[in-house]
């Protein structure tokens, strides 16, 4: 079982963490089209590499970010969930909102 | 025929202590100290099992738990481990997989029919649906490894955790070595081997003692390392328990595995690696037989010849593989004493005595390139007799944890073996494994794992530089294994695979069929995939299908066995079972009176209470009746209940959920739903607010965790200005519905239940029966009704003030059942029964609870699409005209033959006197007053009528003023 290092807890077993999926960013509902909306809602871009994600300690209910390399299933860097609204640096283009 | 030589001090058996035990129902006698198989061999026992396949006699092969011919039926236990298994006082031991016994298996006569069950049989034979359940009984009852008695006591083995810096797997010189240095360094280690003790070897003696005496080096023996998981994670198998081993750092000194040689009948028993007999002797005192032909394409096995001539075994012949082969002290000793030595001579068959077992050994010449001439003639080959044949041909690394760790390999020409190549951060190899052979060097490779093993856990200087992770000792000059240890019969019989009998043809069969990768022909042809794992086998097959795609075996590559890949008893995976139930604080009270349990979400609820003289129905029918005329009590502690807190908690729950509450005033509630960003209807629950900034709210018991946890993420990614609290656990709650509660709960609270003071959908704070308590006028059931939420710890007082006073007053306790037909005679939809993972508010006919002009909320986006486009079915309420006949949950409404929606609820109702149901219909069938047809289990179609609104007091009068008294 793999090892998480969670910001707020330190090192845990990864089956004390709830995966949030990758952070992506919403178009604006208002202005975009339907078919951006409708790729936004059920694509999901399953190729591997640098991605953040969304990842909670579920006992203490902590949400945080965190970068991982998906290819090598390997942590990069965690930061803290106000990351997401302040702008995370890159790869991720920088976008309107996250959802 | 083997044999017990005379004691020998260096031998692991008590011979003053003589244990009795059966085999196939005949008496034997063996030592304190012998394994089953030892003892086996010892009494002159050849033939210990039948094969998988060909139910042909197999005997001891690896002798050291490898392969998969020593397995027996002890004491009602199958495949018990007879390398390995003490043998103890009394024991009944059987062979498995025959039909009538080891001696006269009727399932034999499969050995003359190999050549109608080729490879891939099961692919070819098994294409018809129609013949396939009586192939299948046919081969359940043919093959197969051993009885499972179902009657066997449940046995629970606790999983352990260990912990430690570095793990050393394998206890050779190189392992013993690591484990030292690693120690030296100051950090804590593991050291495990799967052999019953630790050995000394030769030049590493002394070390052994040193590790005793070390105390920051654990040593587990007959442990085996059998899965390597994410992060250092090792699943270490014991005969009583699994150890789950987190350790910062790894040291594979895994070492080799040796391998079978290949030749026609190489399978009697009596045929064995040269490793096993060397085991057999030294440790157990047991000869391998009187006149041994040695099969040698190394200098172990002219050690292994040594070893048996000074314990008086006869060496009949060394058949050397290899023209010109090196020597060394133990080769010159053995010509010395005038051992025969046969160069350049392979194995062509092996000869079958009366007995069943080996009788003799045919060889024949072999060209330099140790290839035997195509046109080689069986009848003039040169015969041997022999007892015993002992195979001394090569070996093969046991990669399989090292490339579970994710580390790759390379196949080195010099060695004939795959060595590791990359290794994972925090991974290193040793000895054997990284194809050092001397023990000098293996020694020396030990302590540099060890070293930079310690030091990637933190201890110690030694340098991790980019490529010191795999060999800097020299690895060995001389080749210990034959590039091609396999010879061709017309006859067959050559077995690759012992575990799946497994011919070399079988392999040349697959490949040409087009299974040529070895991925495919793993798969195709099974090899490898029996109890072994193809730890004998797997090489062989690369060699065999290297030479039919004349390719080298490096280009092939080595198939990865998934953890765990060594077999563990099951009893050791099956543990306690850990799934924690929720009981709510009122569970024990509602046991005694008399609750049928039913799991909801994490928790048991009462599906109904059982009174003695009513059948199931009655009781449902009977608490129904109780809420519709008198008073009912349900708990509802199990419903998610969620506090948030702040400023902008209203505006957290306007985005959230798809109602407005930010307007909501204080001391009312409204119902609140839960959309995904598809639109979809996730959860739905009642949302009270209690002061300006705290709102308190219900969620569906199964959803609590999610919604709670999906709100602390939007809470984060929005950053609004509250916080929310989970006070599931915290709360109880209960139901308290029916025409009578406000009377009774009167007499048992300070809140003024009056209609004006206390109106339906209203929330107030006050006392129940002593206790802090928030009331809710709630009409989930359709009655006067309160939903009594307190602190868990008062929950016990108020539940039995309620059923006190309520008794006399008619008062029943109700279940989820009842509450389910009460509901639905309300029409209210119960999320995951009635809509499904792709229901949206219109389809539900919801919308009165979404909020659409709001500037935001999750689904919304979505929901303006799925408006424009309209509905794609429609949640309908049904009468049912058949009570006798009633369609269950999810049978289908059929529409001029093609399905057209389906059933999501159905009751009887007596409070209406008819039979109901909720129905998820196209929108085309979604009219009141419209004749649908639903069919049944037995295939037949029922007939229903589409009815609009709620079935029972339509204009909802009942629950909002509790007229009726």
């Amino acid at each position: 079982m793999k090892i998480l290092e969670c910001p707020l807890n330190g090192p845990r077993p990864v089956s004390e963490f709830a995966y949030g999926g990758e952070i992506r960013y919403a178009p604006d509902p208002d202005t975009c089209t339907d078919e951006e909306w409708s790729r936004y809602v059920f694509n999901r871009s399953g190729s591997p590499g640098l991605k953040y994600e969304w990842w909670c300690h579920i006992a203490s209910g902590f949400w945080f970010i965190v970068l991982r390399d998906t290819l090598r299933d390997e942590v990069i860097e965690t930061f803290p969930a106000e990351a997401v609204r302040r702008g995370l640096p890159t790869p991720l283009p920088s976008g309107a909102a996250a959802t | 025929m083997m044999y017990r030589l005379p004691v020998h001090s260096e031998e692991w058996l008590d011979r003053a202590a003589t244990l009795r035990f059966t085999f196939e129902g005949r008496d034997f006698q063996g030592y304190e100290g012998d394994t089953i198989t030892s003892a086996l061999a010892a009494a002159g026992v050849a033939t210990m099992a039948r094969s998988f396949k060909y139910h042909r006699p197999r005997g001891i092969l690896s002798f050291a738990n490898h392969d998969s011919n020593t397995l027996f039926q002890v004491d009602g236990a199958p495949n018990v481990r007879g390398d390995i298994t003490l043998l103890r006082d009394g024991m009944s031991v059987s062979a498995q997989n025959t039909f009538g016994g080891l001696a006269r298996d009727k399932a034999r006569a499969f050995d003359g029919l190999a050549r109608v069950l080729p490879v891939g049989f099961y692919y070819k034979a098994f294409h018809s649906k129609r013949l396939f359940p009586r192939w299948e009984r046919m081969f359940r009852a043919l093959t197969g490894l051993g009885h499972v008695s179902l009657s066997a006591p449940r046995q629970t083995t606790p999983k352990r955790y260990g912990f430690c810096d570095v793990l050393v797997i394998g206890a050779g010189p190189s392992g013993v070595s690591a484990a030292l240095a690693a120690a030296a360094a100051g950090a804590n280690v593991a050291l495990v081997d799967e052999s019953l003790r630790l050995v000394e070897h030769g030049a590493a003696a002394g070390l052994v003692g040193a590790l005793r005496e070390s105390p920051s080096v654990t040593v587990l023996t007959a442990t085996v390392a059998a899965g390597y998981y994410a992060d250092h994670w090792v699943a270490l198998a014991s005969p009583e328990h699994l150890t789950k081993m987190r350790a910062k750092a790894v040291v594979f000194a895994t070492g080799v595995i040796e391998q079978p040689a290949v030749f026609r009948n190489n399978d009697l028993p009596g045929v064995l690696l040269a490793s096993a007999a060397s085991r057999l002797v030294a440790r157990y005192g047991v000869a391998p037989g009187r006149r041994v032909v040695m099969i040698a394409a190394n200098l172990e096995a002219y050690r292994v010849c040594l070893e048996l001539h000074a314990r008086g075994v006869t060496i009949a012949a060394i058949v050397e593989w290899r023209s010109a082969p090196e020597t060394d002290a133990a080769a010159a000793e053995c010509l010395r004493l005038g051992t025969q030595v046969l160069n350049a001579h392979a194995p062509y068959a092996a000869v079958r005595g009366a007995d069943g077992s080996v009788a003799g050994l045919d060889v024949v010449p072999v060209d330099t390139a140790g290839r035997v001439a195509a046109a080689v003639d069986g009848r003039r080959a040169q015969r041997i007799d022999c007892d015993a044949i002992l195979m001394s041909v090569g070996f093969a690394g046991a990669m399989q944890l090292l490339l579970q760790a994710g580390g790759t390999t390379v196949f080195s020409e010099e060695l004939e073996q795959f060595v590791p190549d990359v290794l994972p951060a925090g991974i290193f190899a040793a000895g054997r494994l990284n194809g050092v052979y001397d023990t000098d060097a293996r020694l020396a490779d030990g302590a540099r794992a060890g070293a930079l093993a310690a030091a990637h856990a933190g201890f110690g200087t030694a340098s991790v530089d980019a490529g010191a992770s795999t060999a800097a000792v020299a690895r060995a000059a001389r080749c210990p294994s034959h590039r091609f240890p396999i010879v061709d019969h017309p006859l067959a019989k050559n077995f690759v695979d012992f575990d799946e009998d497994l011919q070399v043809k079988d392999l040349e069969n697959a490949a040409s069929e087009g299974f040529d990768s070895s991925e495919l022909l793993k798969r195709y042809s099974t090899v490898g995939m029996g109890p072994s794992q193809g730890k004998h086998s797997n090489l062989n097959a690369l060699r065999v299908l290297a030479r039919f795609r004349g390719a080298g075996v490096g280009e092939l590559g080595l198939t990865t066995a998934r953890p765990l890949y060594h077999p563990v008893p099951l009893k050791l995976l099956a543990g306690r079972s850990f799934n924690p139930e929720r009981r709510t604080p009122v569970d024990a009270d509602q046991a005694r009176l008399g609750a049928v349990w039913m799991p909801a979400g994490n928790w048991r609820r009462p599906e109904y209470y059982a009174v003695p003289g009513e059948t199931r129905a009655q009781s449902i029918d009977a608490e129904v009746h109780a809420v519709r005329s008198a008073v009912g009590l349900i708990d509802v502690g199990t419903l998610g209940k969620i506090e948030v807190h702040g400023p902008d908690a209203g505006e957290l729950l306007d985005r959230a959920y798809a109602g407005k509450y930010s307007d909501l005033k204080v001391g009312m509630t409204r119902y609140g739903l839960m959309l995904d960003e598809s639109g979809v209807i996730v959860d739905d629950g009642v949302i009270a607010r209690l002061e300006e900034k705290l709102f308190y709210f219900t969620t569906t018991t199964g959803g609590s965790a999610t919604v709670y946890r999906e709100l602390l993420r939007l809470n984060a990614l929005w950053g609004l200005n509250c916080a929310l609290v989970n006070v599931t656990g915290h709360c109880a709650a209960f139901n308290f519905a029916g025409p009578a509660s406000r009377g009774i709960l009167a007499d048992l609270t300070d809140i003024n239940l009056g209609e004006a003071a206390f109106p339906y959908l209203s929330v107030r704070s006050g006392r129940v029966a002593g206790i802090a308590a928030r009331l809710l006028r709630v009409g989930f059931v359709g009655e006067l009704g309160y939903e009594i939420h307190v602190a868990a710890g008062g929950a016990a007082s108020v539940w039995q003030a309620l059923r006190a006073a309520g008794a006399p007053r008619g008062l029943r306790l109700f279940g989820v059942e009842a509450q389910r037909v009460l509901r639905l005679e309300k029409g209210h939809f119960i999320v995951g029964q009635d809509t499904d993972g792709l229901t949206d508010p219109e389809e539900a006919n919801a919308m009165w609870a979404v909020a659409m002009k709001k500037p935001f909320f999750v689904g919304q986006r979505s929901l303006r699409i799925l408006q424009a486009r309209g509905p794609r079915q429609k949640l309908v309420g049904i009468e049912l005209h058949d009570a006798t006949r009633l369609p269950r949950e999810c049978h289908l409404v059929i529409d001029r033959g093609a399905i057209a929606g389906r059933v999501t609820s159905v009751a009887h109702s007596r409070a209406l006197n008819k039979s109901i149901g909720l129905a998820m219909l196209a929108p085309a069938l979604a009219q009141v007053g419209r004749h649908i047809q639903i069919r049944i289990e037995d295939g037949a179609l029922v007939a229903a009528r589409v009815a609009g609104g709620p079935f029972y007091d339509p204009k909802n009068l009942r629950q909002k003023a509790g007229a009726v008294a």
